[in-house]
């Protein structure tokens, strides 16, 4: 997938439920993880990654979208500490080449 | 960063959001949706 | 011919578990990493509880019945370090001991798969010549096991058997191949196979045994269990509800399966009650045996945290649907939820017509269903492993919905997932987690206790067929009777 699109223009956005989850998920995106054997196995490292109800994401989706797809999920989810554990993990990763 | 004209990799979770509704709103923002997966731990 | 619809009822409902702590090397994500790692092995090992701890464990003791899942919530946590005294029978079931099980696994083998050791053959047999369940052909079936020396040729053989151990590593017996090439008779699939064979065969005589049954009149079997039984040529082709049908004494029936990923009990509840209702037939079971494939799954996260491996257990659930006895609740074909393929796949879609829709349509608030039995996973397998806590988003999404129809306010939105919700109980055992868990719970507060109304509900996560990216729903209301 990486090898087919130039890495500048890919973003990774995750659905996951929990900060634990979201932190795992971004450093396997981010630096990659032999042991990892789902679809992202051999993921070259320095994606940029998010999650979807990240304000950086949010304010560029259609609002009727978002309301439809995600809302309700947004309410139950703790967003604030999901945000955080991704942010941290874009922070101590290298900037995409 | 600019979701138009990006490539999307959706990674979904049951328990979570699901990738076709991560395509759905990045897909809105104007970026093209490349892969989407949605996982299941339980 | 009868032109009038009955009423079905949910009659009765049993549990079994299985504590196989040996056979958790054989679930998919731990034999997948020991392929890679070989001393995968001792970890698993070093972190597997004894027999005894599993019986005593909280969340196992409210599967079985014999606490509440309320009781369970104030318990203190975390619940693994309630360890050395429980029954091993519980009133909606028992918890099986794992050199047991490997006992009834012979027992329910009908092609010769499974070789045990002598020795240990001979050491289980006043066990289970012991159990209620067990019959004297039951004991002939089990047989007096094998030499060591054959169990070396056989897993030294051109298809290496797979070897079965105990929780403490010793070797006491083999499961065979039943094809060279054929990878969907290939040892570990058999093994997962039979396992669901057999758990849902112990479900299944535990509940005609003490709802006092004649299996002679149980005409259908519907099974809803996960497990791809089949052949190359028709992989996953099924009917392993008569296979279980057959090991039950149910001369008389026939069955069929039906499957739906966690959904399929709830899919197979509304069948069933389709055929009590429309007379069909006077009472149909549906059973769900174990996911082998599920043992271990997040052992790492259980390792990462120095907690004991907790996805040791083998579920499987029995429910006799029959027309209406008077007493027993009322299985609410009209109250039949459905996540459409027009819905969508957003949770706020699935939730809606699950719940929102269903209540709308019988004139009833969130309020009035008394309890929601949705995905039970133990929140204590789950976390660890960063999964979250299933049940608790689930109860915060449904008074989400509740919130956003004015029924409650957002600042009652705790107040109500307290008291519609329960903490999760379930072994994560694929279909067996959702909804049903709670039906044991659910028929005794409906039949004699102070509940109204139960919600079932489920999701199916189809997408991870590939063969669709959409996700599946059911939703069922019981009600008491009377």
């Amino acid at each position: 997938m990486a090898e087919q699109y130039p890495r500048e223009d890919m973003v990774v956005v995750l659905g996951t439920p929990t900060a634990e989850s979201s932190r795992l998920y971004a450093l396997t995106v981010t630096e990659g993880d032999p042991s990892w054997a789902g679809a992202l196995a051999g993921t070259p490292l320095g994606l940029p990654v998010y999650h979807v109800t990240e304000d950086a994401i949010k304010c560029q989706v259609s609002p009727e979208v978002y309301e439809e797809q995600v809302t309700l999920m947004e309410m139950v989810l703790d967003v604030a500490d999901i945000a955080d554990a991704v942010q941290a993990v874009r922070d101590s990763s290298a900037p995409a080449v | 960063m600019q979701l138009q004209g990006k490539k999307i990799i959706a990674l979904g979770e049951r328990d979570g959001i699901q990738g076709s509704a991560i395509a759905q709103c990045t897909a809105s923002a104007g970026a093209e949706v490349v892969l989407e997966v949605t996982h299941c731990f339980v | 011919m009868q032109q009038m619809t009955a009423q079905p009822v949910i009659r009765g409902v049993r549990f079994f578990l299985a504590h196989t702590p040996g056979l958790v090397r054989y679930g998919s994500k731990p034999s997948r990493d020991i392929d890679r790692e070989p001393a995968v092995v001792d970890t698993l090992q070093a972190h597997l509880r004894g027999y005894a701890d599993a019986v005593a464990y909280p969340p196992n003791q409210a599967f079985l019945g014999a606490i509440h899942p309320d009781t369970l919530g104030s318990l203190p946590t975390p619940w693994f370090r309630h360890t050395g005294c429980g029954e091993r029978w519980a009133p909606h079931g028992e918890i099986m001991s794992e050199e047991e099980f490997y006992g009834w696994l012979k027992i329910a083998d009908a092609f010769n798969l499974v070789s045990l050791e002598a020795g240990f053959a001979a050491s289980i047999r006043p066990a289970l010549a012991a159990h209620p369940l067990c019959t004297p052909a039951d004991l002939e079936q089990l047989g007096t096991g094998v030499s060591q020396a054959e169990l070396d040729a056989r897993l030294a053989g051109d298809v290496p058997d797979l070897p079965i151990f105990l929780r403490d590593g010793s070797r006491i017996g083999c499961f065979h191949a039943a094809h060279e090439v054929d990878a969907t008779l290939a040892a570990d699939v058999l093994l997962e196979n039979l396992a669901c064979k057999t758990t849902a065969v112990l479900a299944m005589r535990t509940l005609l045994a003490q709802e006092h049954i004649d299996p002679l009149a149980i005409p259908y079997v519907l099974n809803s269990g996960e497990e791809a039984v089949g052949d190359r040529y028709q992989r996953g082709g099924g009917n392993l509800a008569k296979a279980v049908a057959e090991m039950s004494g149910c001369q008389a029936a026939t069955g069929v399966d039906i499957k739906g990923f966690c959904c399929g009990p709830l899919h197979a509840l509304a069948v069933a009650g389709g055929l009590v209702s429309a007379r069909v037939f006077p009472h149909v079971v549906v059973v769900g045996g174990c996911a082998l494939s599920k043992l271990g799954m997040k052992y790492r996260g259980h390792v990462q945290h120095d907690q004991p491996i907790l996805e040791d257990v083998l579920a499987a659930v029995a429910i006799l649907v029959s027309g209406d006895d008077g007493a027993s609740p009322r299985l609410r074909l009209d109250s039949l939820g459905r996540h459409t393929v027009a819905a969508g796949p957003s949770q706020k879609a699935i939730f809606q017509q699950l719940v929102s829709e269903p209540l709308q349509r019988l004139g009833l608030g969130f309020g009035d269903i008394d309890k929601y039995a949705t995905e039970l996973h133990n929140p204590e397998v789950t976390e660890p492993a960063g999964s979250g806590n299933v049940p608790l988003l689930n109860y915060r999404v449904i008074a989400g919905l509740a919130a956003m129809r004015k029924e409650i306010t957002p600042a009652q939105v705790p107040d109500f997932v307290a008291a519609h919700g329960m903490p999760g109980f379930s072994p994560t055992q694929g279909h067996i987690a959702s909804a049903v868990p709670f039906l044991g719970h659910a028929v005794d507060g409906l039949r004699c206790g102070d509940l109204q109304r139960v919600l079932l509900l489920a999701k199916g996560s189809l997408f991870l067929g590939r063969m669709t990216q959409m996700a599946d729903g059911v939703s069922l209301l019981l009600e008491r009777n009377g």
